[in-house]
């Protein structure tokens, strides 16, 4: 299941793209491939889009096929519903994450639920694209994170691209995909893959790896993650610009930690995510949105089930707070360098101090646990496995 | 004392001498043992209303709205330009619809009742809100239907039995038991899923019908909704769209005067007629005598040729009375006086298809009677044949398995771990069951 993105794609031509181009280039493919794809939004149309993700489509395939809509979400993913029962593969832009709720309704009991009501007689084979997280300053209603609403509705896929290179693959699969997806982009990374460190210059998408891009088609499968760097000290679990944040902050504590980009949330790559934590023993998750009741607890919850055995400290969750997103204390909000710092899973994690991998799993099952993590010392934690 | 001048202060004075504003909250005019008077609805001659051509300009049609376009006349005859000028032959198959609806709906009431189903919904006194329009769309247009629309499958052919499998939920119910009974989907007869959140099929209407445009077809699509659920924020991005895009859809706002209890005034019925929205948006509109399938036939066939001629979307307000409950959860002597139904000014929809068809010397009252009992035999014939696939509650349904089958188009490794855990647990009740053992006995 440990994989990177398809093999064969080393030996395709390369150019450097940002996200943004990422983007469109997939989208202009696949117009270009499937005359049923269809794209609209607020905006999307002659202008190109409020952040560029479809400039120039409409110029090459006409008005019909690349439009801009009333602002009204509700009727913009409800009309993609209707479009996708006619047979059409719509592409609906949301402008904002934070404009979506309009079309909840029609996102959660129509196009989620399309399929199974009715025994497979209609489907919403529609991607909804939406820039999504902060750090932009756009205040409460262009910052938040909702993809953990989502992730709770049966029905929908989620995805979170987090280079140029995954953007492409996995717009291409989602389009492709015959289920309903919400396709979140990390605004803040749409430029160049920002880390965090918000008081230094962002480094350009050119001068990073990922920001090659192959030529023509590509997919990336949906469910599949992305190990971002292989270690042994601990395993984070991240997605979207996050996944810049968690890269910089341990690089820089020296912490030999494996970094895994999940890309898509739901279905979740869950095996890669356990033969992860069964080597590594420590479990860190990392996101931009809201705590309470965010992926991340379902990711905490699903570790704790499958890995408790392997589990050497607490699960950890870096997060943004339980509060609205502020404008002007946008980066006391963030869970940028400074929170993930102070983790306990990372401290006295250099490379070289860490476990050896034979003092880890599978353990006998009169193993005592070593009570290193002052948490683990409270009475009730200790009990199972323990005796 | 409080200050009643302070902000959220809830004091009883105003600011100086400006009255204090209060509040309306709608009152239907009769409740529970209300003499029933309505003489304040305007009930204009049939055949005065003119018919616009179907290409004119939409304000042509706004007066339209403000009217009620009727046919069929005291004397049973249809008269006016609306006249549909329909044969016998169809007229007669119209009649048969509606009593072949209304003999269904008798049926499956009286199964809930008898506790073979968990609920039903009749369409009693609006059959033709949904049987003459579906007479006059071509048999590939597509419909988005409210959940009181049994009439469009009806005519369309969809089997009987079929409609009552799913009715019981049984082991032979096309969409494997897990909508809520008269939730039919349909797709090779044209026919949405339909859902139980309301408004949301309009907007979809529109979506099918921009998608037709886009691809040069020329299907066009319709849709229905209760006036009560013209509130929701659906129905007005429905109309936005329509209008912007020119979209080829009929829109019906069936106006059978109650949303479960709440009359029609909660969704502005006391303002102006649910026709008249069309006035806003500058698309054509038309308010139709829904008890007379002459005029609903007409209506339809105006709208559907003006949509197939890119001359874009009709609303279309039927207004009509729901002579039952809402459903068989309902009770409605709680709410609303009995006598509406007796008193209701624009009769009922059969009898006066009927009447005209006597009328025309092309039926009679022992045929109907003689065709009516054929319809009791023809669904009770239907109902003993679904009824051998299990009734609702009797062991008698798809396999366990399906339940987790259709929430994607492939099985994701979470819902398979929980199909794994669902067969266990069935196992702990029955421990030799299996899938083979339910094909047995149904366990």
């Amino acid at each position: 299941m440990i994989e990177e993105a398809p093999v064969s794609l080393s030996e395709a031509p390369t150019r450097r793209l940002n996200m943004i181009e990422a983007i469109n280039d997939a989208l202009d493919l696949m117009m270009e491939r499937d005359p049923d794809v269809v794209v609209m939004g607020e905006d999307v149309g002659y202008f190109g889009g409020v952040f560029r993700a479809t400039a120039g489509l409409q110029k090459k395939y006409g008005k019909t096929r690349v439009f801009d809509t009333p602002i009204s979400e509700c009727g913009i993913i409800g009309v993609a519903v209707g479009m996708g029962a006619y047979g059409l593969r719509p592409v609906p832009e949301i402008q904002f994450a934070d404009y979506i709720y309009p079309g909840l309704d029609q996102l959660v009991s129509e196009a989620a639920r399309l399929r199974y009501r009715s025994a497979g007689g209609f489907i919403a084979p529609l991607t909804v694209r939406s820039p999504f997280g902060g750090g932009i300053f756009g205040g409460q209603t262009h910052s938040q994170s909702p993809e953990a609403l989502f992730t709770h509705v049966a029905g929908i896929k989620t995805v979170v691209p987090s280079t140029p290179h995954d953007a492409k693959g996995l717009l291409i699969a989602a389009i492709e995909d015959n289920d309903p997806v919400i396709f979140f982009e990390p605004k803040r990374i749409y430029n160049g893959p920002f880390n965090g460190y918000y008081d230094k210059p962002v480094e350009p998408w050119s001068r990073h790896p990922d920001s090659a891009v192959p030529e023509g088609y590509y997919s990336i499968p949906l469910g599949k993650a992305r190990i971002v760097r292989p270690g042994e000290a601990v395993t984070v679990l991240a997605y979207g610009t996050m996944v810049h944040v968690a890269e910089a902050v341990l690089r820089e504590k020296g912490v030999d930690a494996e970094i895994i980009d999940l890309r898509t949330l739901v279905p979740l790559d869950i095996d890669t995510i356990e033969q992860s934590v069964r080597k590594t023993g420590k479990c860190l998750i990392v996101h931009e949105a809201t705590r309470t009741s965010g992926f991340g607890a379902e990711l905490s919850a699903l570790v704790q089930e499958r890995c408790f055995y392997h589990l050497e400290a607490p699960i950890e969750r870096v997060t943004g707070f339980d509060t609205p997103y502020p404008h002007s204390l946008e980066w006391a909000y963030f869970p940028g360098p400074v929170r993930t710092h102070r983790l306990r899973n990372l401290r006295g994690q250099r490379r070289g101090d860490r476990y050896s991998p034979d003092h880890r799993s599978p353990r006998p099952e009169n193993h005592h646990y070593p009570p290193a993590h002052p948490l683990c010392a409270r009475p009730g934690i200790m009990l199972a496995g323990s005796a | 004392m409080t200050d009643a001048g302070a902000p959220g202060a809830t004091g009883t004075q105003g600011h100086g001498n400006l009255p204090p504003l209060s509040l309306h909250v709608p009152e239907p005019k009769f409740r529970p043992g209300d003499t029933v008077d309505y003489s304040h609805i305007k009930v204009p001659p049939a055949g005065a209303q003119p018919r616009p051509d179907e290409s004119c300009a939409a304000s042509e049609t706004h007066p339209l709205c403000l009217d009620l376009v009727r046919v069929l006349d005291d004397e049973n005859r249809a008269v006016g330009p609306w006249n549909p000028k329909l044969d016998a032959e169809t007229l007669r198959r119209m009649l048969r619809m509606m009593a072949l609806t209304r003999a269904f709906d008798d049926r499956m009431y009286r199964g809930q009742r008898q506790g073979k189903t968990s609920f039903y919904m009749k369409c009693t006194g609006e059959e033709a809100t949904s049987i003459a329009p579906a007479m006059a769309l071509a048999h590939d247009d597509m419909v988005f239907p409210s959940y009181r629309q049994q009439g469009i499958l009806i005519t369309r052919g969809y089997p009987l039995v079929e409609m009552i499998n799913q009715i019981y939920s049984n082991r032979a119910d096309k969409l494997k038991g897990r909508q809520l009974p008269i939730m039919y989907s349909a797709p090779e007869h044209a026919f949405f899923t339909i859902s139980g959140n309301l408004a949301t099929q309009y907007p979809q209407a529109v979506g099918w019908a921009m998608a037709s445009a886009i691809k040069g077809d020329t299907r066009i699509a319709a849709t229905w909704i209760g006036e009560g659920s013209t509130a929701e924020g659906d129905f007005h991005s429905a109309m936005t769209f329509a209008a912007v895009y020119n979209a080829p859809v009929i829109f019906n706002v069936v106006n059978n005067q109650w949303a479960i209890s709440s009359f029609s005034g909660f969704a502005g019925a006391e303002r102006t007629t649910f026709a008249a929205r069309a006035i806003g948006y500058g698309i054509a509109g038309l308010r139709v005598d829904g008890n007379d399938p002459l005029a609903v036939y007409a209506a339809t066939q105006w709208a559907a040729n003006r949509a197939r001629a890119n001359a874009g979307p009709t609303l279309i307000e039927h207004f009509t009375y729901r002579a039952e409950g809402h459903s068989t959860s309902d009770d409605p002597t709680q709410y609303r006086s009995a006598q509406e139904r007796e008193e209701w000014p624009l009769g009922d929809p059969v009898t006066r298809l009927l009447r005209h068809l006597i009328a025309l010397g092309e039926w009679s009252e022992e045929q109907h009677a003689a065709m009516d009992r054929e319809l009791v035999d023809l669904v009770k014939a239907a109902t003993r044949e679904a009824e051998k696939n299990g009734v609702l509650g009797h062991g008698l349904h798809h396999p366990f398995h399906t339940m987790f089958e259709d929430v994607f188009e492939e099985l994701p490794w979470h819902l398979r771990e929980q199909s794994e855990q669902a067969i266990r647990e069935r196992r702990i009740k029955w421990p030799e069951w299996s899938d083979e053992s339910w094909r047995e006995n149904g366990r």
